[in-house]
């Protein structure tokens, strides 16, 4: 090693018979993130991924922000799912300034954020679909997507970058005659997403692709930190939905999927288990929701919290457990801001799951972790 | 304009609940401390008696500041005989008045059902120099990584982003920055942003 140079631009010993490989970090093989892996023939010896090619700084930013102005930035690492990544902040500040929130809008947010997850879902199982070679199923949910994307537009006023959620409730009540429409659309989506078993979890393809590779035994996942749907495909049954209820979600009847085979099939799986589960989860709210009632509490201009404080609250986002560590020094603004993601939890189970894999398998194993560049980066 | 105005300009309005009357404050003595989470506490306490701090014990959370000396002992405490096994969370905080850097542990457990909700927070702190040489500088704590596996990207981060060097760790490399950013730790305080 060349300690002059740094780290990452330091000369490789070369081996004869390793090969280094650079995957990425150009979309969509590796979606903006590069993973550097030594091959011997077919086989991976070692894996070092290298994200950072989408940091941006968020938790920076936050620090010069006041609690409401953070709102919008703080979805942007992941815009498919920003009513979940948003939903621990909103959660954290609210017990900061001392908020108790309406009813009806906790409904409202559990609505969203299932939406949200299934919405983030798709586009992912779309992407999956495209790593395997399997077009159709890239077509497929990137189609029936919009269905949920319509019905997000529709109450929250925008088709990705909701800005939903804020301390407080949730910004707009919803439109008139929101309940039927959403009530039919979610059916018609759930009655489509089962017929995915078909086309794509029941194919012996794609069986013989990803049953076996990858393998993550229950206890490596604990020891590693995994979350979510990494987590629970290896036996682990933690969905903090039911694990620690944020919310309304201890009034609803909330099931986790569970796998115990560990491989990318199940890891690949639980996630269309958990969209089916949010049609469920959904039409509960819809039924139970108060019919009318506030949404917002309104704020004072520049809440602030009281004194110096720390608040740490996590949801189940559609990759997992999603922290957020609020420090407030009694100002505006947060002094520090740390968003804990499952996308960066997971990949650390990476290097581990890829040794001695080959290398066509990189990419079944690579997107079944359920990892989101953007997300992990920050 | 000043913030201190608006807000008696507006708590008159109707519409506006004050978030400050709302959580009636009662007084530190009168509230009463969590069975579960005091009984955890307690026995950390009862294991390392003064040589740790218990700053809070809330519903679900637990903080304790912990010297750097201890830390690892006391992590290891936690995995092994309260069954805390992984880590959700590393973060840095910096605090340029104390020329301390916090470095925050959250615990959880997935292994033991009775403390699924349970966050643990261990909190220790390491010396600040004022010119970081990230690495090279006094700015070092002793890695948990041997204790929580799981630590092992979030504490590469805390390196980068804050200048803590953790000692053990087996690979100190820069994870999200570019490998040439000469500048300093971005994360801490004197860092500062263009334009704000």
């Amino acid at each position: 090693m060349n300690n002059e140079l740094p780290p990452g631009l330091a000369l490789q010993k070369v081996d004869e018979r390793i090969m280094t490989l650079n995957v990425g970090p150009q979309h969509p093989g590796s979606g903006h993130m590069r993973i550097i892996v030594q091959i011997d023939g077919d086989f991976i010896v070692a894996c070092d991924p290298d994200p950072g090619y989408v940091h941006r700084g968020e938790e920076k930013m936050a620090e010069y922000r006041n609690y409401i102005t953070n709102i919008p930035h703080l979805e942007r690492p992941v815009i498919h799912d920003s009513c979940n990544i948003l939903y621990p902040y909103v959660l954290g500040v609210e017990e900061l300034l001392g908020i108790e929130v309406p009813e009806r809008a906790k409904y409202i947010r559990v609505i969203a954020s299932e939406l949200n997850r299934c919405v983030y879902t798709m586009y992912w199982l779309a992407i999956y679909g495209i790593f395997l070679g399997h077009s159709t199923m890239f077509m497929w949910p990137a189609g029936d997507r919009e269905l949920l994307i319509d019905l997000l537009e529709k109450m929250t006023g925008a088709r990705v970058t909701h800005a939903h959620f804020v301390p407080g409730g949730v910004r707009n009540d919803l439109p008139p005659n929101f309940e039927d429409v959403c009530l039919r659309q979610v059916n018609y989506f759930e009655k489509r997403i089962k017929e995915y078993a078909a086309i794509f979890y029941d194919n012996p393809i794609l069986i013989a692709r990803t049953a076996n590779t990858g393998v993550l035994s229950r206890q490596d996942a604990i020891r590693l930190g995994t979350t979510g749907s990494v987590l629970r495909a290896s036996g682990v049954d933690y969905d903090l939905r039911k694990k620690e209820p944020y919310d309304v979600y201890d009034e609803l009847d909330v099931h986790s999927n569970v796998m115990k085979e560990g491989d990318s099939y199940a890891r690949s799986k639980i996630p269309w288990l958990d969209m089916l589960e949010s049609c469920n989860i959904i039409r509960q709210a819809l039924q139970k929701m108060p019919k009318s009632g506030s949404v917002r509490v309104k704020l004072k201009p520049n809440p602030k919290g009281k004194g110096l404080d720390s608040v740490y609250k996590r949801v189940e986002s559609g990759r997992g457990s999603l922290g957020c560590y609020i420090v407030s020094d009694g100002k505006p603004e947060p002094y520090r801001l740390k968003l804990s993601v499952g996308s960066f939890r997971n990949l650390i189970a990476l290097p581990y799951l890829l040794k001695g894999e080959k290398l066509g398998n990189m990419p079944a194993v690579y997107w079944s972790l359920n990892y989101w560049p953007v997300e992990a980066d920050r | 304009m000043s913030s201190d105005s608006d807000d008696e300009l507006i708590e008159t309005t109707s519409d506006v609940i004050p978030a400050s009357t709302k959580a009636s404050p009662t007084p530190e003595k009168e509230i009463e401390l969590p069975k579960f989470e005091k009984g955890l506490a307690d026995k950390i306490v009862e294991k390392f008696g003064t040589r740790i701090k218990v700053a809070f014990v809330k519903h679900d959370r637990i903080r304790i500041d912990v010297g750097r000396d201890d830390v690892k002992e006391v992590a290891t405490f936690l995995r092994d005989v309260l069954n805390f096994d992984h880590a959700e969370s590393v973060s840095g905080v910096d605090y340029p008045q104390d020329k301390e850097i916090e470095v925050v542990y959250h615990l959880g457990s997935y292994t033991d059902s009775s403390l699924s909700r349970q966050i643990l927070v261990l909190a220790t702190r390491a010396q600040r120099e004022e010119n970081p040489i990230p690495g090279n500088d006094a700015t070092k704590l002793p890695s948990l990584r041997e204790i929580f596996y799981s630590v092992e990207f979030h504490e590469r981060e805390i390196f980068e982003m804050f200048g803590v060097y953790f000692q053990g760790h087996p690979d100190n490399r820069r994870l999200l920055l570019p490998e040439d950013w000469a500048d300093l730790p971005p994360l801490r305080k004197d860092f500062a942003i263009k334009g704000r």
